[in-house]
């Protein structure tokens, strides 16, 4: 393809100028989202109706709701050229030349193989993990087990899908689900049947995969019953995009006595603002365990949440997040303890460097019918130098008196002391911080399979790179 | 002798902030000798560890510090650890999340520029841990973290066993041992004192004397060495404590 430009105004006179016999599939000229867009998307998806009354119903929602301002500022994202994001055959597919300096520089270091690292930067369209999906499935179908891409699984699995689509994360959640109900668009459905413990961790294909997904992608999880699984969504290599806004959906149904364990390495790149939304309803006895590894993005908004339904239902969150130079990652954790007996973990630990912004925010409320919770908050944040900030917001609104409850949060640097120490013992400034650096995301490395932990452990070293003058 | 000449600090001066600590130290070390430096609180022995391992706090006000000839002024810490300094810290720091045997390997290899193969490095460390009689557990430990004051000395120790440096300087590794802790201590480091290790102890106690014999004893007050001599030296101290020496 000859070089094309990255900017989506451009891209609107190439498309006029360049590729005009191609216009008619499109809707180049048209700003912001509207109902014919969407009736456009919902055809070339071939989606039932009622697929398509909640895309139009969510749009409307969209449409109505302001811009939150209670976190980050959000005003430099420009909805308006939405349309540009949704384009059901818009050549995404930019040129490998075009793809930031910084990110190819990441799939080096990372070691990532040049067909996976084009179809990561939305180059390619295919890469040779396709083989190891339909390996994967095969024993899964073996198990029972559903797993399919989001658009198939409307069509093959409707009724499931239609009972719990969009219902934990409602289109009225807030704006940019709302948003993300209007245009959603790939993404993984998983049904795990009762009882089956699935054994291999099951890895999101399809985020990187369909078209246009890694974007407004829609994961729907359901574990049933006295089963469990362990997802991994997303990988550490920058996912990037040359749209600048991700505002995807995580729905996680845990049934009674089930277990699920979800894990992700985001990592975005710096142009984006990442508006995901990710929710678990747990019921009785069930376990969700959350972790999260969050880097990259210039704005992060992402706080997944536990609605622990049932008695003695439980969620443990452990993440970590990472701010350098012009981000703001406001993240955290939320969870509702809505029976008796509930518990939850959190354990966050957030690093910001070179003026980078790194907020833990969370919400902890319980009902009245929580008696007998139990709710554990650690929280945790290592500012690299002085220009860099961190910083906890900690909400808790409880409804029952009778709730064990203990939180903690601490805020530092490194000491110059123990720089020292490691130093004395031969290690450079840089390798004696990056080791206190993985010291400190440990509790949360030692959480993720070996080849992520690995994969963290690099992308930690990556960001420190050039912190020391 | 002069040709084994591995230590020479020449009329030192060093200061912190406004404050003058060392005011015009001298010392020689050989290769092979052991030395003991004992001396009052605040007379400035850590800062004259501290300062030979090169902490960037300290400011060097005048006079030069020699290392197998080589003037380290200027040398970062860990060019200094790569030379074969090493420092057994008063006050060891603890760092969360890192093993001491993935902190012990990755020392080694960032000392010797090396790569060392995990197995050959767990043999050795097993060797070490045994001879100070640490259990094994420790290296899955994180580096100091809840270690009692005796194990985090005797961690050091171990560190030092790894590292196998040139000149090691013990500040008060023998403090808050009990007996039999500062008996395995000695006698792990007699015996790799076999070669040419050289060693620099601070001390408040001539216990030291019954494992180790020191070829100097100095007396560092105010910031300057007073007096030098055998190991009889550190008896007399126990007797006539040190305002005896001041100047
Ligand atoms: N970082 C520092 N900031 C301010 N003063 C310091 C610092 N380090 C050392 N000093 C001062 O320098 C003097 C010498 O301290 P140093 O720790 O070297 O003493 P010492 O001989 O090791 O004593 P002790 O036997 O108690 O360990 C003391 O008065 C101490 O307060
Ligand atoms: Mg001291």
């Amino acid at each position: 393809m000859k070089s094309r430009k990255k900017t989506y105004v451009e891209d609107i006179d190439r498309t006029i100028y360049d590729i005009s016999n191609k216009e008619r599939h499109r809707f180049a000229t048209i700003k912001g989202l509207n109902e014919s867009i969407i009736k456009e998307i919902s055809k070339e998806k071939d989606e039932p109706k009622w697929m398509l009354d909640l895309r139009l119903n969510s749009l409307e929602i969209y449409n109505s709701k302001p811009v939150p301002t209670w976190g980050p500022n959000l005003s430099e994202l420009d909805l308006d050229n939405i349309v540009h994001y949704i384009r059901p055959d818009t050549d995404m597919s930019h040129s490998w030349e075009e793809v930031p300096e910084d990110i190819k520089d990441t799939f080096e270091r990372l070691g990532i193989p040049q067909a996976e690292r084009e179809s990561l930067a939305g180059v390619g369209a295919q890469y040779d993990s396709e083989v190891v999906y339909h390996n994967t499935k095969e024993e899964l179908t073996r198990q029972g087990v559903v797993y399919l891409d989001m658009e198939t699984a409307v069509k093959e699995y409707e009724d499931i899908v239609k009972k719990y689509f969009m219902t934990l994360i409602p289109p009225s959640y807030h704006k940019y689900a709302a948003l993300h109900g209007a245009v959603w668009s790939g993404g993984s459905f998983v049904y795990v049947p009762k009882g089956v413990k699935v054994d291999i961790p099951i890895q999101s294909y399809f985020r990187l995969n369909a078209k246009g997904a890694g974007q407004f992608e829609h994961t729907l999880i359901i574990v049933d019953e006295c089963a469990e699984l362990h997802f991994i969504e997303g990988c550490s290599a920058p996912v990037y995009n040359v749209q600048n806004v991700h505002a995807g959906a995580v729905e996680l149904f845990i049934k009674k006595g089930a277990k699920l364990r979800y894990s992700t390495i985001e990592n975005w790149s710096k142009n984006m603002y990442n508006l995901n939304t990710k929710r678990a309803l747990v019921e009785e006895e069930g376990t969700i365990e959350w972790v999260s590894g969050s880097f990259g993005s210039r704005i992060s908004m992402l706080y997944p949440m536990s609605i622990l339904k049932g008695r003695r239902a439980k969620s443990e969150f452990t993440g970590v997040t990472f701010a350098g130079e012009g981000q703001i990652l406001d993240t955290g954790a939320k969870v509702l303890l809505a029976a008796p007996e509930t518990s939850c973990i959190i354990n966050s630990k957030s690093i910001s460097k070179s003026g980078g912004v790194a907020m833990y925010r969370g919400l902890l409320q319980a009902t009245k019918e929580a008696s007998g919770a139990k709710a554990a908050v650690n929280c945790e944040s290592l500012m690299l130098d002085n220009d860099s900030k961190s910083d906890t917001l900690p909400i808790m609104e409880f409804k029952n008196d009778n709730i064990d409850i203990g939180h903690e949060a601490k805020i530092g640097r490194i000491p110059d002391e123990s720089i020292f120490y490691l130093m004395s013992r031969g290690m450079s400034e840089e390798e004696a911080k990056a080791m206190i650096v993985r010291g400190f995301v440990e509790p949360i490395t030692k959480e993720l399979p070996l080849e992520y932990a690995v994969e963290l452990n690099n992308l930690i070293d990556i960001e420190l790179e050039g912190t020391i003058d | 002798m002069n040709n084994d000449l591995l230590l020479k600090i020449d009329e030192l001066k060093v200061s912190i902030g406004d404050r003058n600590i060392l005011k015009g130290l001298n010392l020689e070390i050989n290769e092979g000798e052991t030395h003991i430096i004992m001396g009052p609180n605040g007379a400035g022995k850590s800062t004259l560890g501290n300062v030979l391992m090169g902490h960037p706090e300290y400011k060097i006000d005048s006079g030069n510090i020699y290392f197998n000839g080589e003037d380290i002024n200027g040398l970062s810490v860990d060019e200094r650890a790569k030379r074969g300094l090493f420092l057994s810290f008063q006050y060891p720091e603890e760092i969360s999340g890192v093993t001491v045997e993935n902190f012990l390997r990755t020392s080694k290899m960032a000392v010797t520029g090396e790569n060392v193969p995990i197995l050959e490095f767990q043999k050795q460390l097993k060797e070490k841990m045994d001879l100070l009689q640490i259990p094994e557990e420790y290296k899955e430990r994180y580096l100091n973290v809840g270690f009692s004051g005796g194990e985090k000395k005797k961690n050091e120790i171990l560190q030092m066993a790894i590292l196998d440096p040139k000149l090691a300087i013990l500040d008060e590794t023998d403090s808050g041992l009990d007996v039999d802790a500062i008996k395995v201590i000695y006698e792990g480091i007699k015996i790799l004192k076999e070669g040419k290790k050289s060693f620099l102890v601070i001390t408040h106690y001539n216990k030291i004397l019954d494992y180790l014999a020191p070829d100097f004893v100095h007396i560092l007050v105010d910031g300057k060495i007073v007096e030098t001599g055998s190991a009889d030296l550190a008896n007399r101290i126990e007797e006539l404590g040190y305002e005896n020496f001041k100047k």
